[in-house]
């Protein structure tokens, strides 16, 4: 297709109210035209998320198990493979495929190369920014937190690639895992003056005093635009609350309904919430909260490629999830005449490093920063047979890798590996370097464990997190997957109730007893003054000891009660 | 023992908001020391908040207020410089009060 | 009436008088109204009757509580009344060993709205009950206590 006959396709495809990405979708676009992105209105926002602090570029495969229930069930994001791709009308096999679904992985990866990668990503920023002069740049967190550089220079070296990325506002999550004061370091020293860090739901545990500022009011092209900080709610349950002993989080709806009508009155004609709440709390939130113009949203790593459209007593609100790793840039436009909002554009772009040259300032910056660890991070532990992949409801070839290694080296029945959805993929025949290891399990709780569990506590341990997945009501979610297990076989049944989803456990064959002690591995306690050897020794020694993994069967549990459930494959 | 209270007293539109932050230990009685013996209870009983002669608040609690209790409330008909003056007492019979000026 | 109510507002009455006639501490007002028997119950129903009447679902209660306790051992809750002639609003927590936790006297002059925090053992609801012109209302919600970890 040639430019010309492009843009007139899109033209007709905006006349006829199809959405861009649909129309884009639809066509198996040259590689030319893939990030042609008409500029539309007059207010621009960019949105990244979840980058987990990925500054190279790498593969990573989206989930093949993202079952929705209650509501969510078969919705956006809870669509997987091919039911994801016949939504949102996407040719089977194209690059937007590889893009958003986990179709035939390793081999569409072979084709399209790498995704994201902070010099590849500033190019495609600096092209954004060149057609939609004044756009701001948001980042939904989980941004500090990921890799081992980042880990070993407590997000310092995420701060100045940010910085040099020409980011304008960002919330947090991960983030806070560093501890209060180097949050409160950076925001007062680093982002000082250049980025604002918002978060209206974070209070002091006194008298409730807001922490950090809500939100931000900006004028883009003229129009007054207010963005307001949602940090991810439940911080303080999901990671360890000693890092943040003073501080209490919580979605505080009430609150953002006061900030939404604060910045109204302040004269602000679009406004928009940057999130870390996920999609579904978000889908939820943004029907109950008149005002917002738009939801940007991260957490849930769900790669959407569209907005989603979600009614409430104001009118009605943009609900956008956009991914992880630095794959993705959200790209939102709005047309505001004469004070308000006339229509939205929104698309999510896959960030393909083959087609997006990289930055030289931003490449060097880079090279800057790992030239101190290069030695550390590139020692080869092992090569991997096959596919190593971490997202999925239930577990994934990565984690697979890690209970093993935590059974075998602790001498226990059991592994409990938390289900993060963070960690680029390898594809067979990769080396497995002491980076890629860091990129699934650099965190700054890293202590392994082995304790003696009772079959009961075993089973109210998988209950409760289970719970926290398929809740049906989105508030009651706490985003992640399931708790990866190792040895333990399970059934689950995600619509069941609270504390009834776990059954048929059993231990090489025979049932878990509720009276018997096992010995259970694990790490991530978030506990305060656990110790022990950290994650990255124990599986890093494993690996350094076999030279190959040949990655088998997961340990994956039998699903019961779905029916024609379009988060799960065929 | 005003040093175990901390108080803020804040006009908001037409009404005071009071917060209050008590330091106390706020036992139930049902947990045990980490030699098993339980810890006896011990829990603040009484509030009460004055505004001059008039009493703005008065409250009865068990051991379930989280230890360091908060509490928030909000007076009519007060003004800024008008004095509160929150005072609890506990089960074992201690007592504190502090008190503010609105600001 | 329930015989408890009447004492209390007798009590209430006499000790607001003498008070203001500066003849007794402030602080026997609310030692007088101490509802010992509804602290005493073990379950929400019990402390439920000793408190009055049973009570009305009303939705002029605005109860804020958390959807996930961040620690159960401190949650926030807050209590805000629309029912006009607010005298009392209590908090009750279905699941604790003792449920009834907290009692509010709400003097003419002060606003319908108390915030505070308590002890949450298990995921259940929360009661506020709110009495209003002589009679009892109520609204819960429910709040969800979970080990944690695993997330993100």
């Amino acid at each position: 297709m040639q430019r010309r006959e492009f843009l007139q396709m899109l033209a007709a495809a905006a006349a006829a109210g199809l959405p861009l990405s649909r129309a884009l979708a639809g066509q198996g676009m040259a590689s030319d035209d893939f990030y042609a992105l008409p500029r539309y209105g007059n207010v621009h926002l960019l949105h990244t998320t979840d980058t987990h602090a990925q500054l190279l570029p790498l593969y990573f495969r989206e989930p093949s198990e993202n079952i929705g229930v209650g509501a969510a069930r078969n919705r956006p994001p809870h669509l997987v493979g091919e039911h994801l791709l016949k939504h949102f009308d996407i040719q089977a096999d194209s690059r937007n495929a590889h893009a958003f679904s986990c179709l035939d992985f390793a081999a569409a990866a072979q084709r399209y190369g790498r995704v994201g990668g902070f010099a590849h990503l500033a190019t495609l920023i600096k092209q954004l920014r060149a057609e939609r002069p004044g756009a701001l740049l948001l980042d939904g967190g989980d941004l500090w937190q990921g890799s081992a550089t980042a880990l070993w220079t407590q997000g310092q070296d995420m701060v100045d690639a940010s910085k040099a990325l020409g980011l304008d506002i960002m919330t947090g999550h991960w983030e806070f895992t560093l501890g209060a004061d180097r949050v409160r370091d950076i925001i007062d020293n680093d982002l000082d003056g250049q980025v604002d860090f918002l978060a209206q739901n974070v209070r002091d545990s006194g008298f409730g005093d807001p922490v950090f500022e809500g939100q931000s009011l900006r004028e883009v092209n003229g129009v007054p635009v207010a963005v307001i900080g949602q940090a991810f709610p439940y911080t303080p349950i999901a990671n360890p609350s000693h890092f943040v002993p003073d501080w209490n989080f919580g979605i505080r709806e009430s609150d953002l309904q006061t900030q939404i009508d604060t910045a109204r009155k302040a004269g602000a004609r679009v406004v928009v919430l940057l999130s870390h709440n996920g999609m579904d709390v978000d889908l939820k939130l943004a029907s109950r909260v008149k005002g917002l113009d738009a939801i940007m949203g991260g957490h849930t790593h769900d790669g959407v490629p569209e907005a989603i459209k979600v009614k409430n007593e104001g009118g009605h609100t943009l609900v956008t999830n956009g991914g992880s790793n630095g794959k993705f840039v959200g790209v939102l436009d709005f047309d505001v005449k004469n004070g308000e909002v006339k229509g939205a554009q929104y698309r999510l772009l896959p960030v393909f490093s083959d087609l997006l040259p990289a930055d030289r300032d931003m490449a060097a910056l880079i090279e800057s920063i790992r030239a101190p660890h290069a030695d550390k991070l590139g020692e080869t532990l092992a090569v991997t047979d096959g596919l190593l992949y971490r997202r999925g409801n239930f577990n994934g070839s990565f984690d697979q890798l890690i209970l093993d290694a935590l059974m075998d080296v602790k001498d226990a029945e059991i592994a409990f590996s938390p289900g993060f959805r963070w960690g680029p993929s390898l594809l067979p025949g990769d080396e497995i370097t002491m980076e890629d290891l860091m990129a699934q399990v650099g965190i700054t709780y890293p202590a392994t464990t082995l304790n003696e569990m009772t079959g009961e506590r075993i089973k109210f341990v998988m209950e409760d997190v289970a719970d926290n997945l398929f809740n049906a009501d989105p508030f009651l979610q706490q985003g992640g997957d399931m708790v990866r297990v190792g040895g333990l076989e399970y059934a689950i049944s995600p619509l069941a109730k609270s504390g009834e989803r776990i059954s048929d456990m059993r231990l090489g064959g025979k049932p878990l007893d509720p009276a018997k002690t096992y010995k259970v591995a694990g790490w991530a306690p978030v506990g305060e003054g656990v110790e022990g050897e950290p994650i990255w020794d124990v599986v890093g020694n494993w690996l350094r000891d076999r030279k190959t993994v040949s990655p088998g069967e997961l340990n994956q549990p039998a699903v019961l009660g779905l029916k024609n459930n379009k988060g799960l494959l065929g | 023992m005003a040093g175990r209270m901390r108080m803020r007293a804040r006009m908001s539109g037409d009404v005071a908001e009071v917060k209050v932050l008590m330091q106390h230990p706020m036992e139930t009685g049902q947990r045990k020391d980490s030699e098993g013996k339980p810890i006896p209870a011990h829990y603040i009983k009484e509030v009460m908040a004055t505004l001059g002669d008039r009493t703005v608040m008065a409250a009865q609690w068990g051991a379930a207020i989280s230890q360091n209790p908060y509490l928030s409330f909000r007076i009519k008909d007060a003004k800024k410089g008008d004095t509160v003056k929150v005072s609890w007492t506990d089960n074992k019979g201690e007592t504190a009060s502090t008190e503010a000026k609105i600001g | 009436m329930d015989a408890y109510r009447r004492s209390l507002l007798k009590a209430v009455g006499a000790a607001t008088a003498l008070a203001a006639a500066g003849m007794v501490p402030l602080r026997a007002l609310a030692a007088m109204s101490r509802p010992e028997k509804a602290f005493e119950a073990t379950d929400p129903q019990g402390a439920m009757t000793a408190l009055g009447d049973s009570a009305a679902e009303s939705d002029q209660i605005e109860l804020e509580t958390p959807d996930i306790a961040e620690n159960g051992a401190v949650v926030p809750i807050s209590v805000t009344s629309k029912l006009p002639k607010t005298t009392r609003i209590s908090v009750l927590v279905e699941k604790n060993p003792n449920p009834m936790s907290a009692m509010f006297m709400i003097p003419e002059g002060t606003e319908p709205f108390i915030q505070t925090r308590v002890k949450v053992a298990e995921t259940g609801n929360i009661y506020a009950l709110v009495e209003a012109d002589g009679k009892l209302y109520k609204a819960s919600s429910q709040t969800k206590v979970t080990l944690g970890g695993c997330g993100g």
